[in-house]
């Protein structure tokens, strides 16, 4: 997601006051003091909480077609609490309710997860240095979470922005996504509504940024979206986007091999 | 057990695994660059190729006409970098319009 976009909206500011009870929770005894929100730069906490509000936005339909695909209402929420990964979460159940199956399902989810693996390596040394710090902050790593942290300077301000984004966005996450899974059974047919087409929209607004930024991400994506588009029809639901990897191939063939910036990916 | 309760534990088990990776190394080991940059970009490519699919598709056939023009109409807004809700809220009023003027 876009830490870097501004849209100014100066109420949102008042989530200061809440926040800090939170965040003092979290912070661990031992070694480097407690989080607290006046270690953010300013306006950072506003960005934050727009991408707060950005992901219950998210939330909220993914709970919804969840529901109204066929599954019960533990599946999305249950997901949301432990897996905690919009894009993963959305494509195991567009599998899911497609009938692709839960190992392709699951594959596929692991495999977009993947590159949590590498925000996980660059933000080790901000989430705080005691297991319980540590095993309890992996769980919040996010593509958003990297993102504000990597554009934070300092330990103590990348520490700040990890645990604070991180804890808001794990509640406003969990928080749409309950109500939209109890709205989605009473709202009946979504696609009334258009909500399918909100997630590929999702989906589009995320991979935006590191479009534009990324030659060869662009030229690997488009190879990739024909292969998964032509094979859709004939391979079961899943494979086809597994398949779209193959676009990879046309990443590699670039001489000018630019340089990505992690901070500026994909969800 | 529940194949889907199966499909989530297994899922969850495993994102938790890539986000340990980090605090268990603790920053000693850094990825190639290289690997990085093709983790990202096939991140990328695995997220194009399901908003193309689910732009398009629906189950093994064609989703119709209102989905993919409302994807259309979103992927403008956000291109404009208008918000995040605007995005989403514009293509699903799009398409919904869509069909209800009769547009499948």
């Amino acid at each position: 997601m876009r830490s870097s976009h501004r849209t100014d909206d100066p109420t949102r500011r008042t989530n200061g006051g809440e926040y800090q009870g939170e965040g003092e929770g979290e912070g661990e005894e031992s070694c480097s003091g407690l989080v607290h929100v006046s270690h953010l730069p300013p306006g950072v906490l506003r960005d934050i909480a727009l991408v707060w509000l950005a992901d219950a936005v998210v939330g909220v339909p993914f709970g919804a077609i969840a529901v109204a695909g066929g599954l019960p209402v533990w599946v999305p929420v249950l997901m949301s609490l432990l897996v905690y990964a919009g894009s993963a979460q959305f494509s195991a159940v567009g599998i899911l309710t497609a009938g692709g199956g839960p190992v392709a399902a699951a594959a596929t989810g692991l495999l977009l997860n993947s590159r949590t693996a590498a925000f996980s390596l660059a933000l080790a040394d901000d989430l705080g240095r005691s297991w319980t710090a540590r095993l309890i902050g992996a769980h919040l790593i996010t593509d958003e979470t990297a993102a504000f942290v990597l554009a934070q300077s300092g330990a103590r301000q990348r520490r700040a922005a990890f645990w604070i984004s991180g804890i808001g966005l794990f509640a406003a996450w969990n928080l749409s996504v309950l109500a939209g899974a109890l709205a989605g059974s009473a709202l009946g047919d979504t696609d009334r509504f258009g909500l399918d087409a909100a997630f590929p929209a999702v989906l589009l607004a995320l991979v935006l940024p590191a479009l534009r930024a990324d030659s060869a991400a662009r030229r690997a994506s488009a190879a990739g979206a024909v292969i998964a588009v032509v094979a859709a029809p004939l391979l079961p639901a899943g494979v086809p986007v597994l398949l779209a990897l193959l676009g990879l191939l046309a990443a590699r063939r670039d001489p000018r091999r630019p340089r990505t910036a992690t901070s500026g990916s994909a969800s | 057990m529940n194949a889907t309760l199966a499909c989530v534990l297994a899922l969850a088990a495993g994102t938790y695994v890539f986000r340990l990776a980090g605090p268990v190394l603790h920053g000693r080991v850094e990825l190639p660059a290289r690997m990085q940059e093709l983790l990202t970009v096939g991140a990328t490519v695995l997220l194009v190729a399901l908003l193309a699919t689910g732009a398009f598709t629906e189950g093994q056939g064609f989703a119709g006409w209102a989905r993919p023009a409302g994807v259309l109409v979103g992927g403008v807004l956000a291109w404009r970098r208008a918000p995040f809700a605007v995005v989403v809220v514009g293509a699903a009023a799009a398409t919904a319009l869509l069909r209800l003027a009769g547009v499948q």
